[in-house]
């Protein structure tokens, strides 16, 4: 599971890094915990037993993808503000919808991931995410390079920037969602941007960047699950930790090297 | 009013001058009447400008003064609240192929994972329906940037170069898409002495097929190779360079100003100040 979300996680990743929305998956990230408290609070509350949390985060994330799109397109002077409270309000409606939900939730799971949770029907949708992202990607690479880039220019050459901007941000939506199964609302953006980050210290170019991440992202899962489990701690975490030391470490030998350079 | 012998030939002359106009318009900009404000902030009033085809011009003016604005007003990325813009008689926008831009390469990420030939190949964008290069454009990326002198670093990280290196890059990347027009913002900032010679060297060259319209906040540097000089202050003036004085620069930028001489046309003891 965490092997195949690789995929989606390196290529999405590496836009997020370069064309600096972090912040905006944050705000997204977030968001979806509100998705899923309303379809958790739907289902038990009017029995519509076919609504899957992940339903509602997807739906939620998606909205909250094109709002703060659309923000950051049409009003840049207020773009922090209106993202700090899509971030925190569409929390807050997650935890007030489980409050008036009938019944006790772990949510930590939602929060922090638990990738021992992950069902078969959730590898399925993590196929169908990468075989849609890595279509996107090839259909639409030179453009969305170039959207990222100089979204400006682009525009004088005849693209529809802000229609692209806004289609990676829903990929974005997508692929968080999918990350929360496995590390959690809090830290998916850690996971979603460190191994780009990593990469981008390497190589020169988005393509071989976004290969270098999807294999950084890889790494990352396979060494926390096994830390995980050898040590009996979270997965979640386990993963963002071994993440975060790398990426430490990786700028830390970067400066070393500098320093070493100059004498 | 009938027309006799005595006026029609002007007339006809006048009404041929029109008919031309329309099939292939003389003036590479065109501007009348055009207003522009930020809400409630007037930038632009009442602006009247009109740039002939081959011109070499340099848009001056104080910071906040509307150049910017101005062009992004001919780019058409805002539009006037009054009056019309048109660059080789038609909007902005419906001639954008015609345009080449080159923005300052201050406002774009140095981190990106760019190569200069990634950069060079994205002025090849609008050309195509597919999104991928062909042989054709990786062609005309290469001879953009041989004309700026750039191509032999097709290959380098576009972080890795100096700044004028970089206003090279982004001069090949608008030449790519063989514009009529080019606009550039600002190209001399941040650059030193030496790059900024070898600049106008290539403009200069440029300019035999193109009309250029350049921001800049340096006037007296510029004036040696520009044909005129376009003067924005929330109101729009026009010179040609050679009545470029004192009286002009204080009509732009108000009040008493000492003007700095940079033609180097004096002795070497310096000249003798009044």
């Amino acid at each position: 599971m965490g092997l195949l979300a690789s995929i989606s996680f390196g290529i999405i990743g590496t836009y997020v890094v370069t064309k600096r929305i972090s912040y905006l998956a944050g705000a997204i990230s977030h968001s979806a915990f509100g998705g899923i408290g309303a379809a958790l609070y739907l289902n038990r509350t009017f029995g519509l037993s076919w609504l899957d949390p992940m339903m509602g985060a997807v739906a939620s994330a998606l909205a909250a993808a094109i709002i703060t799109g659309l923000v950051s397109i049409y009003a840049r002077e207020r773009e922090d503000t209106v993202i700090g409270a899509i971030w925190s309000v569409g929390m807050a409606a997650g935890l007030i919808f489980i409050d008036l939900t009938p019944g006790y939730f772990e949510i930590s799971s939602f929060l922090f991931g638990d990738i021992l949770l992950i069902s078969s029907k959730d590898i399925i949708m993590v196929l169908v995410l990468d075989a849609f992202i890595v279509t996107s990607t090839l259909l639409f690479y030179n453009r969305l390079l170039a959207v990222c880039f100089d979204d400006e220019f682009a525009t004088l050459r005849g693209i529809n920037a802000h229609g692209y901007y806004i289609f990676l941000l829903c990929l974005t939506a997508l692929t968080i969602v999918l990350l929360v199964r496995i590390v959690g609302i809090v830290m998916v953006i850690a996971l979603l941007t460190l191994p780009a980050a990593v990469a981008g210290k390497f190589t020169t170019r988005m393509w071989k960047m976004m290969l270098l991440s999807i294999f950084f992202c890889m790494a990352f899962n396979t060494a926390g699950l096994g830390l995980a489990f050898f040590q009996g701690l979270s997965s979640g975490p386990s993963i963002i930790i071994i993440a975060g030391l790398t990426y430490l470490v990786v700028i830390s030998l970067q400066k070393f090297k500098e320093m070493v350079k100059k004498g | 009013m009938s027309l006799t012998l005595d006026n029609y030939q002007p007339a006809v002359d006048l009404i041929w001058k029109e008919v031309i106009n329309i099939v292939e318009p003389s003036q590479a900009v065109d501007i009348k009447n055009a207003s522009f404000a930020y809400q409630q902030k007037k930038v632009l009033k009442d602006v009247n400008l009109s740039v002939p085809r081959g011109d070499f011009a340099t848009i001056v003016g104080p910071n906040g003064g509307g150049k910017t604005t101005l062009l992004k007003l001919l780019l058409g990325l805002l539009k006037p609240n009054s009056g019309t813009i048109k660059i080789f008689g038609k909007p902005p926008e419906k001639n954008r192929y015609k345009i080449g831009y080159m923005p300052q390469y201050s406002h774009l990420d140095m981190q990106f994972p760019v190569t200069v030939m990634d950069v060079a190949l994205m002025g090849r964008l609008g050309k195509r329906r597919w999104d991928r290069y062909s042989t054709l454009d990786r062609d005309a990326a290469s001879a953009a940037l041989g004309e700026v002198k750039m191509d032999t670093f097709k290959k380098t990280h576009f972080n890795a170069l100096s700044g004028g290196q970089k206003q090279r890059v982004l001069i090949a990347r608008a030449l790519c898409s063989e514009p009529e027009l080019l606009l550039l913002d600002e190209p001399t900032s941040n650059i030193d002495q030496e790059s900024e010679k070898d600049l106008y060297n290539i403009l200069k060259r440029l300019n035999q097929r193109m009309t250029i319209l350049l921001v800049s906040h340096d006037l007296g540097f510029t004036s040696q190779v520009v044909k005129s000089v376009i003067c924005v202050n929330r109101q729009v003036v026009i010179h040609p360079t050679t009545t470029i004085d004192g009286t002009m620069i204080k009509d732009i930028y108000g009040g008493d100003l000492k003007m700095i001489r940079h033609d180097h046309r004096c002795c070497e003891m310096g000249h003798i100040h009044d």
